[in-house]
């Protein structure tokens, strides 16, 4: 296989490549490959248990893949070259790496002892070392952006979930990542809040930042996404445009999924319209 | 009554006792609540061979009484050249078998702190080391602290082990004055006293930390 790691290719910023992992037994993803151009917006879409938050997690090497490899801007990720063999990356080294990439969580993870302020500042300051000043601006500049300016003093716990939700995401775009990957940042909230979360997410697709989504809401990837991705028993069993993919989906597996998904989505949404 | 009166004129060799005996919790406190730190930390790290280490320590540590350890401290080590005075051998002691208590006190307050704490951390950039000691070791202490004020507080009256090693703390002092005025009952009573106006402030102040600790929290 030819290495990635010295010829960067600026056409692909994630390649996920024959990434396969194992849980025991369960064999979760099965010889993946995906490849994200820098600014495309990619919806992962599917079953639950049919691996989309496990290659995403593989992609931050929140999970090591049993076989195969991700590279980012042409750079494995968890992997190395040295004197022709690869050899684990030290923490410190995958910490680097995890820097340009942003993650907002299902269940947000924002940091309970530290008000919404503090947890968009911690990262400028205890990783990038950015001054208290300097981090304060950036983090109000961020929470205004995401519409929490006004709760930069509130703990977490004192915020709704769509606001939390939406501090995390201020969070990791105070990073400046070049790359976000979303896993199913809407799934854990009420109804009435999931609306104020996908507008932010929206923003940040039209201001051209690469986005990796699993995602449950199909009208939103199909708004969003330039590519979507159906998986299924760990594998990728179709992709293509949303409008292909939503409108003609040609794969049975994708035509049942959405045929089950829309009969749910109009069931729930029937009463109300 | 004049027995009383006896007893009030040797508080002060009692008093300065029991800044022995305050010396002896402090050090051994300190020890413990570094050893306790370095090696759940470690633990957390998940470095296979020191983990199995670190367990052994914890079991070997706990199973043994501490009076034992503080025997094969003081008279034991001699055997191998080294020679400790009373108070050190004290504070070792204490620290070392507090240590393997605090081990598993630290490594429960980490461990009752949510996957996802860590893994928001190592996304920022931090390094799971950082992300310990920066977000989940002040979460884990909501956990740790009332456990810790417990322990302190059982160290300060265990230090009464220490008379066996001959360090000059509380209730070795007196001993040694009811051996010489056969006072027993005030003289006891007066050491009991003492004990709970250290003890007390202790429990207070474990309190009020874990008052700080909650901030942010309902």
């Amino acid at each position: 296989m030819p290495d990635p790691a010295g010829a960067a290719a600026p056409d692909k910023l994630v390649e996920i490549v024959g990434v396969t992992k194992r849980f025991g037994e369960t064999e979760v993803l099965k010889d993946v490959h995906l490849a994200v151009r820098p600014g495309e917006k990619v919806a992962i879409i599917g079953p639950s248990g049919s691996g989309k938050t496990t290659l995403l997690r593989c992609v931050a090497h929140l999970e090591r893949p049993t076989s195969g490899y991700v590279a980012i801007a042409g750079e494995r990720v968890g992997t190395k070259l040295v004197g022709g063999h690869w050899r684990e990356m030290s923490d410190r080294e995958i910490a680097r790496i995890r820097t340009g990439i942003g993650m907002v969580f299902q269940r947000f993870n924002l940091f309970p002892h530290l008000t919404a302020l503090q947890n968009v500042m911690l990262g400028p300051t205890r990783v990038l070392k950015l001054s208290a000043a300097d981090a304060e601006q950036l983090a109000r500049e961020l929470l205004r952006k995401v519409g929490l300016a006004h709760k930069a003093d509130e703990y977490p716990e004192r915020l709704s979930g769509g606001q939390q939700q939406r501090v995390a995401i201020a969070r990791s775009l105070a990073m400046r990542p070049r790359l976000m990957l979303f896993d199913e940042a809407t799934s854990a909230l009420d109804p009435e809040l999931i609306g104020e979360v996908l507008n932010v997410m929206r923003d940040l697709a039209r201001e051209g930042m690469t986005m990796l989504i699993v995602t449950h809401e199909m009208q939103f990837a199909e708004d969003v996404a330039d590519r979507v991705v159906f998986m299924d028993h760990g594998r990728v069993v179709d992709e293509g445009p949303p409008h292909e993919l939503f409108r003609s989906p040609s794969h049975p597996r994708t035509q049942a999924f959405l045929r089950a998904v829309v009969d749910r989505q109009v069931m729930t949404e029937t009463p109300a319209s | 009554m004049n027995a009383w009166i006896t007893v009030a004129g040797l508080l002060p060799v009692l008093l300065r006792a029991a800044i022995v005996t305050l010396e002896i919790t402090a050090g051994g406190f300190m020890l413990a609540v570094l050893i306790g730190l370095v090696f759940a930390l470690l633990q957390a790290l998940r470095l296979r061979p020191l983990q199995v280490l670190i367990a052994v320590y914890v079991d070997v540590f706990r199973a043994v009484p501490v009076l034992t350890q503080l025997f094969i401290i003081y008279f034991g080590l001699t055997e191998i050249g080294i020679r400790l005075d009373p108070l050190p051998s004290a504070i070792v002691g204490f620290g070392i078998n507090g240590g393997a208590y605090l081990t598993e006190v630290f490594r429960a307050g980490i461990q009752s702190i949510h996957q996802g704490q860590m893994e928001a951390a190592q996304m920022l950039g931090m390094t799971r080391l950082s992300a310990l000691r920066i977000v989940i070791l002040p979460q884990a202490m909501r956990v740790v602290l009332p456990p810790l004020g417990n322990f302190v507080i059982g160290l300060l009256k265990d230090t009464a082990l220490a008379s066996a090693v001959a360090a000059p703390e509380l209730m070795f002092q007196a001993r040694t004055l009811v051996d010489k005025t056969f006072l027993a009952t005030q003289i006891f009573v007066a050491a009991a006293v003492i004990y709970l106006a250290m003890s007390l402030p202790l429990g207070y102040l474990t309190r009020r930390a874990e008052a700080r600790v909650a901030r942010g929290r309902r």
